[in-house]
C-alpha cells in the first residue's frame, strides 16, 4: 500500500490513489466522524440553540486529544473556554470529514486548495486519534521498521506511518 | 512531533510583543508532523516560513513555545483556531 502521495498542480492539488486505499481513508475517517458527531450540549434548548456545549472534558482520551483544554492550568477558565468554543470546534471538524468522504474517490483526484485544507486536517484528525489509541512515540517510524509483520499492531501501524507520508506530501504540494 | 525531513533553522530571539500579558503556547506531542506545524503556523498567523520553522523547532526541542501574544481574547481565538488544525494549544497569562 502506497500511492505515489499528493503533488501540487496550478488549481490545487492531486493525488493517485486505489480502492484499498481510498476505502481505508473512508473507514477511517468516517470513525472518526462517527466519534465526534454527537457533541455533549446541555439540556437548554436556548443553549443548544447558541451552540453552548459541555463543560467538562471529554471521558474518551481520542476526544479529549481532538478537543484539548485550553488552559493548562486553570480549570474554571478551560470549562468556560470549552462550553462557548467546544460546538463550533466539532463543526469544524465534521465538515473536514464531510468534505474528504464527499470527493475521495479511487484514481487521479484532483482537489481545490480549499478541499485539500479539509483533508490536511481530517487526515491530521484520523492520526491524532490513532496515535492516541496506538500510545505512538515519536519514534514510530523507527519501531515500524523494526516491527515483525507478524506483530498484531504490525497492520494499524503500516497504516499509520501511511497517512503519515499522505499528509506530508499533502502539506507540501500545498505549501 | 513526528519527524520528516528536519530543516536546519538559525535561532534569532522569536518573542513576539514581549509586552502583552497572555500568550499561546503550542506543547509537542508526538502525532503532529514538522512539516505540518511550520504549515499551520504560517497560515494562521501569515508568519514568513523561516519564523515558523524556528517556532515548529522551539516546540520540537523544548516541549513548547510561545507562539503568539495579545489580548485574552486574541489568544484565545487563536487557541480555538490552532485545536481546529489539531495542534495542543493553551492560553495563559505571561508572568
Amino acid at each position: 500500500m502506497m500511492s505515489t502521495g499528493f503533488r501540487a498542480t496550478r488549481d490545487g492539488v492531486t493525488v493517485q490513489l486505489d480502492a484499498g486505499e481510498v476505502s481505508i481513508l473512508r473507514s477511517l475517517v468516517s470513525q472518526v466522524l462517527g466519534l465526534v458527531e454527537p457533541g455533549t450540549t446541555g439540556d437548554d434548548p436556548l443553549e443548544r440553540a447558541l451552540g453552548i456545549g459541555s463543560a467538562a472534558p471529554p471521558a474518551d482520551p481520542v476526544l479529549a486529544r481532538l478537543f484539548p483544554s485550553a488552559y493548562a492550568d486553570d480549570e474554571d477558565a478551560a470549562q468556560e473556554f470549552r462550553r462557548y468554543t467546544e460546538a463550533t470546534l466539532r463543526d469544524g471538524k465534521r465538515a473536514d470529514a464531510t468534505t474528504l468522504l464527499e470527493t475521495a474517490a479511487p484514481g487521479r483526484l484532483t482537489l481545490t486548495a480549499e478541499q485539500g485544507q479539509a483533508w490536511l486536517r481530517a487526515i491530521n484528525d484520523v492520526r491524532l486519534a490513532l496515535g492516541v489509541r496506538l500510545e505512538v512515540t515519536e519514534e514510530v517510524h523507527e519501531e515500524i521498521a523494526s516491527m515483525s509483520e507478524d506483530d498484531p499492531r504490525y497492520p494499524a501501524y503500516v497504516t499509520y506511518d501511511w497517512l503519515t507520508y499522505l499528509q506530508d506530501t499533502l502539506v507540501r504540494a500545498l505549501w | 512531533m513526528g519527524s520528516t525531513a528536519p530543516t536546519e533553522v538559525e535561532r534569532p530571539s522569536s518573542d513576539v510583543r514581549p509586552d502583552l500579558p497572555w500568550l499561546t503556547i503550542v506543547w509537542n506531542d508526538p502525532v503532529n508532523l514538522m512539516s505540518y506545524v511550520t504549515y499551520v503556523f504560517q497560515t494562521v498567523f501569515g508568519y514568513p516560513r523561516q519564523k515558523a520553522e524556528k517556532l515548529m523547532m522551539d516546540v520540537h526541542h523544548k516541549g513548547k513555545a510561545v507562539v503568539a501574544s495579545g489580548t485574552r481574547e486574541e489568544m484565545e481565538r487563536d487557541v480555538q483556531i490552532l485545536h481546529s488544525y489539531g495542534l495542543w494549544a493553551t492560553v495563559q497569562q505571561d508572568k
